[in-house]
């Protein structure tokens, strides 16, 4: 079986299923740039208009997650952990009401995962 | 001796039609200092239903505020400006605890610097004019500026009064009406600054509703009755700003970071003089603001020859950055703005360390003794390579990524390699080179020879992933308002056609 990209705590699934109930099927796109950026984003399904250079690089508790192609070139060797903290970020993900703040947390793949990864699909 | 905490009211309303009003739905949230974890006030937790309310506010103020004279709008900036001066220590302290940033910064850069936008645009409106052409004889076309009704306006928090500035200072002088949204980490300061300026301001020409992006923002950014809206953050956000108003067909602006090249040539070692303290300085400069500033010179490019002697001059300065109370005058480096922030630069230094970058000083957090609760990083240098994500990535905070070049060709394919192009700074006692440099390097803002100098006249503004639209200089005016043509004939004849 092939190894995922991206995965998800016990606890960011907890606050998934949370804002699920409230506003629906959710997908998640990784941010770029300043303040907030380089952290991942949670919107109602359907919000944000997805491109045809986003690419889905796996999903995480039923939930898709997407980043644009350019900013996954720079981080295709690092599999991320998507997890939670208490904080306040700025910007229109779902989560920031709650008080909390989804963050990415990355790692190195081993040698034995880059050589079977699960395939990215491009938003087309 | 630190400066004391102010008095902050214990809860704050919004700031629509010259009052202040309660959200609607009765609801508050937290604002927290970063300076010691603690809660500072209780701010509104607006929705739609504000939204609304500042946006009619808005266009209720415009029918008076899009027609008065130049001279009288020109007059309220530069009131705004004389309070804002008068009280500038108050300002400064208030935005040292609402955001974590020393104090010496606030007092020396961010007040003055919002100060003199006020003036800047209240003196450029003063002496623009539209433009006459006569086309033949008898034909006499004319463009003519108008506002352009009410504009929303959405800000961040590492400079909150700064970005208030940069944002209402030209909406207001063109003649609109303005609804802002200030960033939930930091609303506090801004709210302090309408308190000093709302006896100043017409009522309801500027409006703020405070609140979270996706219940405040985001009616704002998709109001039906806004005419325009200007963003700074991040890229995601940035695509649904855009997304948002192609909704209602109106324009945006928008500054969304970038990772910026900082480009140290051998000469700036020719001679150990002021010049070269200088450059060191502007290495060090990625330490400005916690590293928490859309230009901040994360990428440090440093000519092979000198690499050694020129980066062992920079870490002994950079140790010397003393950590400490921000509202302490000689604190260099404060908190980072709030705890998921903190967070995320410390998972990037984590996966600095895991790509095999050499750290070179700091690496970790930051233990305060003056207070134990905030959030602290120590300055973080890690030598590496530019495909690693700490140097494609923008952390902000206070982590340098450095690597080397070995000529002018090289330095350019490497400042280049980057998805974004907001600043970029150039260091060279070489004039040829410094321009070659200058004209090659795709960002909006080059410093040559110096770097994070904010002066009002000089444009700002992203290349590629960096956004879209020029801040700080009176061609900002443009966009907030329309271009309206006249064209008159004089020729009492027809055209013969019918």
């Amino acid at each position: 079986m092939a190894y995922s990209r991206v995965s998800v705590t016990e606890k960011a699934k907890a606050v998934i299923d949370r804002l699920r109930e409230e506003h629906g099927e959710l997908i998640f796109h990784q941010s770029g740039g300043c303040c907030d950026g380089s952290a991942p984003m949670c919107f109602a399904k359907g919000d944000m208009l997805l491109g045809s250079r986003d690419i889905k690089i796996g999903e995480i508790h039923g939930c898709p997650y997407y980043m644009s192609e350019d900013q996954f070139e720079y981080a295709k060797h690092t599999h991320t952990t998507i997890d939670v903290t208490e904080g306040r970020g700025s910007s229109f993900s779902l989560e920031i009401p709650l008080g909390l703040r989804f963050i990415a947390i990355s790692r190195l793949f081993t040698a034995d995962e880059e050589a079977d990864l699960e395939p990215i699909e491009y938003n087309e | 001796m630190a400066y004391e905490k102010p008095e902050f009211w214990e809860k704050y309303d919004n700031f629509i039609g010259g009052e202040w009003v309660p959200p609607v739905d009765g609801k508050y949230f937290e604002d927290i200092s970063p300076v010691d974890n603690s809660v500072i006030a209780k701010v509104a937790q607006s929705n739609r239903k504000d939204v609304d309310l500042a946006v009619a506010a808005g266009w209720k103020a415009f029918e008076s505020w899009g027609k008065i004279s130049v001279a009288e709008r020109s007059a309220v900036l530069n009131k705004v400006a004389d309070i804002m001066e008068e009280n500038l220590e108050k300002l400064a302290v208030a935005e040292s605890w609402d955001n974590g940033k020393p104090i010496r910064e606030t007092i020396n850069a961010d007040i003055p610097l919002a100060i003199d936008h006020f003036r800047y645009f209240a003196s450029v409106i003063r002496s623009e004019a539209g433009s006459v052409a006569d086309l033949d004889a008898d034909t006499v076309s004319m463009e003519i500026h108008e506002p352009l009704g009410v504009v929303g306006q959405i800000i961040p928090w590492n400079f909150p009064l700064l970005m208030m500035a940069w944002k209402i200072a030209p909406a207001i002088a063109a003649g609109n009406g303005v609804v802002l949204k200030p960033a939930e980490q930091t609303p506090v300061s801004v709210m302090i600054w309408m308190d000093m300026v709302k006896d100043v301001i017409p009522a309801g020409v500027v409006n703020i509703v405070n609140g979270y992006g996706p219940e405040a923002g985001k009616p704002l950014a998709t109001h039906p009755d806004i005419k325009k809206i200007g963003f700074t953050g991040e890229t995601t956000t940035g695509r649904l700003i855009m997304q948002y108003a192609s909704e209602n067909i109106i324009p945006v602006t928008l500054e969304l970071g970038g990772k910026s090249p900082n480009i140290f040539f051998e000469s700036v070692m020719d001679e150990d003089d002021e010049f070269l303290d200088k450059a060191i300085e502007g290495l060090v400069l990625f330490a400005f603001n916690q590293g928490e500033v859309c230009t901040c010179p994360s990428r440090a490019l440093i000519q092979e020859s000198i690499y050694d002697a020129f980066m062992k001059r920079c870490l002994e300065r950079i140790e010397k950055i003393k950590m400490g109370n921000p509202l302490e005058a000689d604190t260099m480096m404060g908190a980072q703005a709030s705890k998921d922030q903190y967070e995320k630069i410390l998972h990037y230094i984590d996966i600095g360390k895991q790509e095999g970058a050499e750290l070179l000083t700091g690496g970790e957090k930051y233990d305060n003794p003056a207070q134990p609760e905030g959030f602290y990083i120590k300055p973080t240098v890690f030598k590496g390579h530019n495909k690693m994500r700490i140097f494609q990535e923008e952390i902000f905070g206070p982590v340098l990524s450095v690597t080397t070049f070995k000529d002018e060709d090289e330095a350019l394919e490497i400042a280049n390699d980057t998805l974004y192009g907001l600043g970029a700074g150039v260091w060279s006692r070489d004039v040829h080179q410094v321009h070659k440099m200058s004209r090659g390097i795709q960002a909006g803002r080059v410093w040559v020879n110096c770097y994070h100098l904010y002066p009002s006249h000089a444009s700002f503004g992203g290349y590629k992933k960096s956004g879209i639209g020029r801040e700080t200089h009176m061609m900002m005016l443009n966009n907030y308002r329309h271009t309206k043509n006249v064209l008159q004939s004089f020729d009492k004849n027809a055209l013969g056609f019918f």
